[in-house]
């Protein structure tokens, strides 16, 4: 089989995992709405204000959230055994990776399309400059989240207390990723000044940081 | 080797004394800011010292990625561990240069962010370290460490947009730049200093790491050896 098909075929597995138990997404978006809540009883945000901090809250919230589905990626597979068969079979690492950081893309942006109305409605958002750049800096920002996310939870398997783990490794390589996908968010709802070079900033952190993820999944998949 | 030792921390010890005298007494008090700007001859070293251990720390990681060396493993934990060090003492001397002198302990600019994320990542990676139940602790150490160098220039990106408080490099800054030659003399005596003392450190804590690696390997050799004793200690 193909990089191709053994990545679909992996990905299909973990969709249709995931469509009958619901597991990650119901808890991330339980979870999301949390802190969408208390961040609401913490600022007291009025109209005007709630556009300037919103990026950052949206954010922060989708960050979190995504933690709770990136734990779950691989725990799943420890169970039985799945990944030491995964590690003894001929499939290339990389086809797993690639299923597993898309299947948690597809998660994620599940719970952002749900969630982003909610924002909409308890902050009184309203975009001033053009909305459909919002998309953009979605994807470019939930993929440096997952893409990361899935790797170094991968990693994370391998410590005691691994929940724990994930967020203390992975939090401060995102924090420039954070920080512009935060700016660029900014920039767009509250009209002032161009979103341009965070986007681009995204895009070339996606790329490096996918590709060394692509280059050393490999080793960290049979670090055993 | 012990001797070896003892003749290097003699040696660093008489430089970093007279380097202290050089920075405290010897070099002329700075126009503006007074003797508040002594604490350069510390800033400074140690920032370069953090970040070329950090740089060294880089490369051993690849190194060890490519070879899987359990001395050059042993060679990414000691200078992480010193370079955090080294790390802390920049974040601790900074605010308190910037208080008296900018009239804030903290400013969010490019150089503060830059140097406070290096140390986030930095520590993470002695975490994970610390964490890591699987005897594959140095790929996966040595994986993060990748990320956390790669890291930096976005870090630094992404803050460049910010106005920056933090002054520019003294040394070849363009015109204007430079400074009083004794001043120049006693920072580099404590950058000399500075390094010496983080190499005698950083060897110190080597040699303590392959003394951990051989007494863990003799314990997996003895358990190896005696299946009926069920544990060695």
């Amino acid at each position: 089989m193909s990089l191709a098909e053994i990545t679909r075929v992996s990905l299909a597995k973990d969709l249709r995992l995931e469509w009958r138990s619901k597991d990650a997404i119901n808890s991330m978006l339980f979870f999301a709405l949390l802190v969408v809540v208390i961040f609401s009883f913490s600022f007291d945000p009025t109209a005007e204000e709630s556009r300037h901090i919103a990026g950052g809250l949206i954010w922060v919230a989708f960050l979190f959230a995504a933690v709770v589905a990136l734990n779950q990626t691989w725990a799943r597979e420890l169970r039985n055994q799945v990944l030491d068969a995964y590690r003894v079979s001929p499939a290339p690492a990389n086809a797993l990776f690639i299923s597993k950081a898309v299947g948690n893309f597809i998660f994620v942006a599940v719970l952002e399309t749900l969630m982003a109305p909610l924002f909409m409605v308890f902050y009184n958002l309203r975009s001033i400059g053009p909305a459909y750049e919002l998309v953009v800096v979605a994807i470019l920002a939930t993929w440096a989240l997952v893409a990361n996310g899935t790797f170094f939870a991968a990693m994370s398997i391998r410590t005691r207390s691994r929940e724990v783990m994930l967020p203390l490794i992975l939090f401060p390589i995102s924090i420039p990723a954070l920080l512009a996908m935060v700016s660029a968010t900014t920039a767009i709802l509250t009209g002032e000044g161009s979103a341009r070079f965070w986007v681009v900033l995204l895009a070339v952190y996606d790329v490096v940081f996918t590709t060394v993820c692509l280059l050393l999944f490999e080793t960290v998949l049979h670090a055993e | 080797m012990r001797r070896l030792f003892v003749i290097l921390a003699l040696l660093t010890f008489g430089l970093l004394t007279f380097a202290l005298y050089e920075g405290m007494v010897a070099a002329p008090t700075e126009q503006t800011m007074g003797e508040v700007q002594r604490i350069f001859y510390y800033h400074v070293p140690s920032a370069v010292t953090a970040f070329t251990l950090f740089l060294i720390n880089f490369v051993v990681s690849i190194i060890y990625l490519a070879r899987r060396s359990p001395r050059v493993d042993a060679l990414a934990v000691s200078t992480a561990e010193v370079g955090v060090v080294f790390c802390t003492v920049v974040l601790v001397t900074g605010p308190l240069w910037a208080r008296p002198v900018w009239g804030i302990w903290w400013t969010w600019d490019a150089r503060l962010t830059s140097t406070l994320l290096l140390w986030l990542i930095y520590v993470s990676y002695l975490i994970l370290r610390r964490y890591s139940t699987s005897g594959q602790t140095p790929v996966i150490a040595a994986v993060l460490a990748v990320f956390g160098f790669l890291d930096v220039p976005f870090v630094y990106l992404a803050n460049r947009l910010f106005r920056t408080q933090h002054p520019q490099p003294v040394y070849f800054g363009g015109p204007g730049s430079g400074a009083d030659p004794r001043m120049t003399f006693a920072l580099l005596m404590n950058m000399a200093a500075f390094f010496a003392f983080a190499a005698l450190v950083v060897w110190l804590r080597f040699r303590l790491e392959r003394a951990r690696q051989d007494f863990e390997e003799t314990q997996a050799l003895e358990a190896l050896l005696q299946p009926d004793v069920r544990s060695p200690r």
